[in-house]
């Protein structure tokens, strides 16, 4: 181990990129964007550069571990460290933030905001990014889980579409309620591990070993939970991110999608399981319904959409649905295959956000019924359109496959029913994305069709390309992110005190997925 | 008859001047400033009063600093000087400062400053005109000042019940003539001067009834002879029933709960900015101190018997206030009814019934008096050609316009909402933990709620200022002097400050400790 303070070096710079920028002069946009490329830019170096250094079957927890009181009144530590999971997730953020900047060159042009401002604001939210996955303090977890709504709440309502207030403000309170009902449960805690311990504290390792007294877990759980569920978003409570996601710039779209709502799942793994063990057995099979519902619901949904990132955003709801599934589940496969999807979800989604990011900006409408017949006048723009698509729907070879496939075997083993009805999802996902491709893509194109939509821009190759290389690439070697997810997985379940079902099957199932 | 008397020997007052070091010389700053007033001639009187003002200010700080881990009772045992009272006046006095900065302002309006040139003269009438046009300004707002921040002092740190009646009206009397000294909008200036006149003094009134009951069961006025006879006395508990309801409506009139909270909006809205400011802050603190000391040293005995009260009154006062707020147009009176939900808030610090209960409740006092002093200080900053521009849909596109002043009051708002890395998440923290350790975890439930609905209100401010595009003919910031810069600056510090590294004043606030009695 080091003593360099990596994790929290990783996430100052884009923070102090982020003031950078917001300082640069008013007239200085062509230098904001560049300043504001260069941080993130340095910071997926330092990803990289992290992430060659971390050790995937070290014996501590975490890495890269760093630990300094902050508000001993409260227990609270600036504590911060990395395990696979979120090791990942760090890296896709990293990886998604230059590529938004680059496809969205021009996206702030002509908002309400200024166009550093949007820079900075990209840059802030990495910041918080980086802090939300990689605090190992609860408290200091909850903090940046609220404070990363306020970049996003002024990245939708000050650069989003027509209806922007209404769908920022919505995305706010939403956000706040689930964040709140978690701030009670959260200080709930903490009377309880003072109760526990003589000294009230949020220190994570010291909260998963507490053996809370299952009726005050099932209480405790719900409000973390909720918080949760609404971040992901699960069914019923996911009303915010069509809105939100429509409203907001492609770009803003890809890390709200893509990366925040991750931050939804990734604590139920995180915190939900290993704090509430027995609450989170105990609600599982309600949980699980929830999730099969919102896969079909999601689905279905997005088959009825008339706008493009709509439609995107309800296909989310349902891959949500999926990674939930797949983490009460309760078996290593399915929850490897839940980390596994984070990751890839939040590269198709990329994908498809920004292709019709590109599409929506020449067409000038968002309205699926007034494209039609793309393929003839921007045929590659077609085609990565096309290989995006097919990634979101888990295609074998590409990426979401794997993770889904993991995901379905992982359930089944335990849940028959439930995976039967997700594999549903899978059909339905089909109808969605191919009946999309066919609307958009093939046909006749239409005289505004003809006459505005050009071909995809070297600009905006350089921002898919690495997108759909990587689609590609974890389609074929899911081996390197598994390799690095699997260990925290193996982790979490000896916490959570559950092994996987009758062995002869899951090594069967093993066999399989290799 | 002589006999008489040398039977009765007349006890030297038990009075250690040092021990209320911070009380004489802030009344007696407030007496010096009569007397300036009469004596010192029209063109010199602003610079003196100044002056005398922040150096008496500063002053009583360093004494109150110098008088750090006392713990006594002094003055006939009339006044306690002990942890939660230093804290409590620290506050109030470091609030009053910049309270008093906002006061001093005379660059903002192009006339002066914020106050009639003379109370007496016609709104809109010939004399205003011309004392107008001839620059007069009023600077009895400093005395009254003065003497209102004294009653402050006085007010958490009585320990007896006649102590607190006379501190209580020392504080409100001053306040009562400020509210009504507006140079704009005089008449809904005095409107307000009199609604909180007589409410205020119904609400003494009933204080004093309060007091009497208590006296009639006690036979004391003293906090902790209180205390006494009602740990000796458990059954008969009618008088003391009624005493503590009565005492209570009085204070809590005072703090802005539901159901005495009627007056809050049309005086915060009536009131010259600066005194809403000044209002808002130090007499919440004062009057959270009272009710504090009150609840806890006299009344701690029967706390089952209040704190059942206490709870109903928080859980209404935090959903009045959260949900009136969202019908409200007028900034001044949205910052009211805001003011009224965090009231709520605080309340939930008093019914923990316990120590972390004291230093969340103070801690949070500190952090919201704060931001609320800038939040004021910024609407009085915004402005057009009638005075401020207090209507919400005239604050549409202020982002584009003065990004900087947008941004600050931004800061306010999220503070107010409860955003972390903000003071107001950190106090809120405290609250709601004293709370739940205090067995309350269903007004925290409501209080969550509550937070959630209020986020609503402030966020749309910001939709407003940052989301929507400028109105034509809008209002414009004003640059303002240093004094409201500074206030300005000191709000922002601290609001970024306890937000982010709060433990120096949660180590104040619990080292304060408990009340002595």
């Amino acid at each position: 181990m080091t003593t360099v303070p990596w994790l929290t070096i990783l996430a100052v710079v884009p923070l102090a990129g982020a003031l950078v920028v917001a300082l640069l002069p008013k007239g200085a946009d062509l230098l904001a964007k560049r300043v504001a490329l260069a941080f993130s830019l340095l910071v997926l170096a330092g990803t990289v550069f992290l992430a060659l250094q971390f050790s995937a079957d070290a014996t501590t927890q975490f890495q890269f571990a760093e630990q300094h009181d902050w508000i001993p009144a409260f227990g609270v530590s600036y504590a911060v460290g990395v395990d696979g999971i979120a090791l990942v997730l760090i890296a896709l953020s990293a990886v998604l933030v230059p590529i938004v900047m680059i496809a969205g060159w021009h996206e702030a042009d002509n908002a309400v905001g200024s166009v550093k401002g949007y820079f900075a604001l990209l840059l802030a939210l990495e910041a918080c990014i980086v802090w939300v996955f990689s605090a190992t303090d609860l408290f200091l977890f909850y903090v940046f889980f609220e404070v990363m709504l306020i970049p996003m709440y002024f990245l939708i309502g000050r650069y989003g579409g027509p209806r922007r207030q209404y769908a920022a403000v919505k995305f706010l309170l939403y956000s706040l309620l689930g964040g709140l009902l978690m701030l009670a449960a959260i200080i709930g805690l903490y009377v309880v591990s003072a109760q526990m311990t003589g000294t009230g504290t949020f220190d994570y390792a010291t909260l998963v070993g507490l053996d809370i007294d299952p009726g005050t877990q099932k209480l405790l759980f719900l409000g973390v939970f909720f918080a949760f569920a609404v971040k992901a978003p699960m069914v019923p409570v996911h009303t915010w991110l069509p809105d939100a996601a429509g409203e907001a710039t492609p770009g803003s779209a890809v890390l709200l999608v893509g990366v925040l709502d991750k931050v939804g799942t990734f604590g139920m793994l995180r915190y939900c399981l290993p704090i509430f063990p027995d609450a989170a057995a105990f609600y599982a099979p309600v949980i699980i319904a929830i999730a099969v519902v919102g896969i079909i619901y999601g689905a279905l949904l997005a088959i009825g959409q008339s706008d493009l990132k709509r439609l995107i955003a309800y296909t989310s709801v349902s891959h949500f649905g999926f990674i939930v599934l797949g983490i009460f589940a309760f078996t290593s496969q399915a929850q490897s295959g839940s980390a596994l999807y984070m990751v890839n979800h939040g590269f198709s989604t990329a994908a498809l956000f920004l292709i019709a990011g590109f599409l929506i900006s020449r067409r000038g409408s968002t309205l699926i019924d007034d494209f039609g017949g793309v393929a003839k006048v921007a045929p590659v723009m077609a085609g990565l359109f096309l290989i995006a698509g097919l990634s979101s729907l888990a295609l074998p070879g590409l990426s979401t496959f794997v993770s889904e496939f993991l995901v379905l075997v992982g359930t089944f083993t335990r849940y028959p029913v439930a995976a039967g009805v997700a594999t549903l999802g899978i059909i339905l996902a089909a109808v969605y994305i191919l009946w999309m491709y066919q609307r958009t893509m093939t046909g006749e194109p239409g005289d505004e069709v003809r006459s505005k939509v050009t071909e995809i821009k070297g600009r905006e190759v350089l921002a898919i390309a690495p997108v759909v290389a990587l689609i590609i690439a974890l389609g074929f070697v899911p081996q390197v992110v598994l390799n690095v997810v699997n260990p925290a997985v193996e982790r979490n379940m000896v916490t959570v005190g559950v092994t996987d079902p009758p062995p002869q099957v899951a090594v069967a199932i093993e066999g399989g997925s290799k | 008859m002589n006999g008489l008397i040398a039977l009765v020997p007349i006890p030297t007052p038990n009075m250690d001047l040092g021990q209320i070091a911070p009380l004489e010389i802030v009344f007696g700053a407030a007496l010096i400033s009569v007397l300036v007033e009469a004596f010192v001639r029209r063109e010199g009187r602003r610079r003196v009063q100044l002056v005398l003002v922040f150096a008496s200010l500063i002053a009583a700080v360093a004494a109150l600093v110098g008088l750090a881990g006392t713990r006594t009772l002094t003055a006939q045992a009339s006044v306690a000087v002990d942890g939660p009272a230093l804290f409590m006046q620290g506050t109030v006095l470091l609030l009053a400062i910049v309270g008093a900065l906002l006061i001093a302002e005379r660059s903002i309006d192009p006339a002066g400053d914020a106050f009639a040139p003379r109370a007496s003269a016609l709104p809109g009438g010939r004399e205003e005109r011309e004392l107008t046009a001839a620059g007069w300004s009023q600077t009895e707002v400093w005395p009254l000042f003065l003497f209102c921040v004294g009653g402050m002092l006085l007010f958490p740190a009585s320990n007896d019940l006649l102590t607190m009646f006379v501190a209580l009206e020392v504080l409100s009397l001053p306040l009562y003539l400020l509210a009504g000294l507006a140079r704009r909008r005089r008449l809904l200036s005095q409107e307000a001067s009199l609604k909180y006149f007589l409410l205020g003094a119904f609400s003494s009134a009933f204080f004093l009834f309060g007091t009497a009951m208590l006296y009639g069961f006690a036979g004391t006025f003293s906090l902790g002879g209180i205390a006494d006879a009602l740990s000796g006395n458990a059954g008969d508990n009618g008088l003391v029933m009624l005493g503590v309801a009565l005492l209570a409506v009085g204070l809590l009139f005072k703090v802005a709960a539901v159901p005495f909270h009627q007056w809050t909006p049309d005086v915060y809205q009536g009131a010259p900015t600066p005194i809403t400011a000044f209002m808002a802050t130090c007499v919440k603190v004062a009057a959270f101190g009272a009710l504090l000391r009150v609840m806890y040293v006299a009344l701690g005995g029967v706390r089952w018997d209040w704190q059942p009260m206490l709870w109903i009154i928080a859980i209404i006062t935090m959903l009045v206030g959260v949900i009136v707020a969202i019908a409200q147009t007028d900034i001044k009176r949205m910052l009211a009814y805001s003011s009224i939900a965090h009231a709520g808030f605080i309340l939930l610090g008093v019914i923990a019934v316990s120590e972390a209960g004291i230093a969340s409740t103070m801690f949070y006092l500190a952090a919201y008096g704060f931001a609320t002093l800038g939040a004021f200080a910024v609407v009085s900053l915004v402005r057009d050609s009638s005075g401020e521009a207090t209507h919400l849909s005239q604050w549409a596109g202020l982002g584009k316009r003065s990004p900087v002043v947008a941004g600050i009051f931004t800061l306010f708002l999220l503070a107010f909402a409860g955003i972390p890395l903000t003071s107001g998440f950190t106090s809120k923290f405290a609250v709601f933990s004293a709370a739940i350790a205090g067995g309350a975890t269903p007004v925290v439930i409501v209080a969550v709620f509550a937070s959630v609905i209020s986020a609503f209100f402030y966020a749309r401010i910001i939709v407003l200022m940052f989301f929507a595009e400028p109105a034509e003919e809008g209002p414009r910031v004003v640059l303002p002097s240093a004094f409201t810069a500074l206030a300005l600056a000191i709000g922002v510090a601290v609001t970024v400050l306890l937000g982010v590294l709060p433990q120096p004043l949660l180590n104040l606030a619990q080292q304060a400790g408990i009340f002595l009695r």
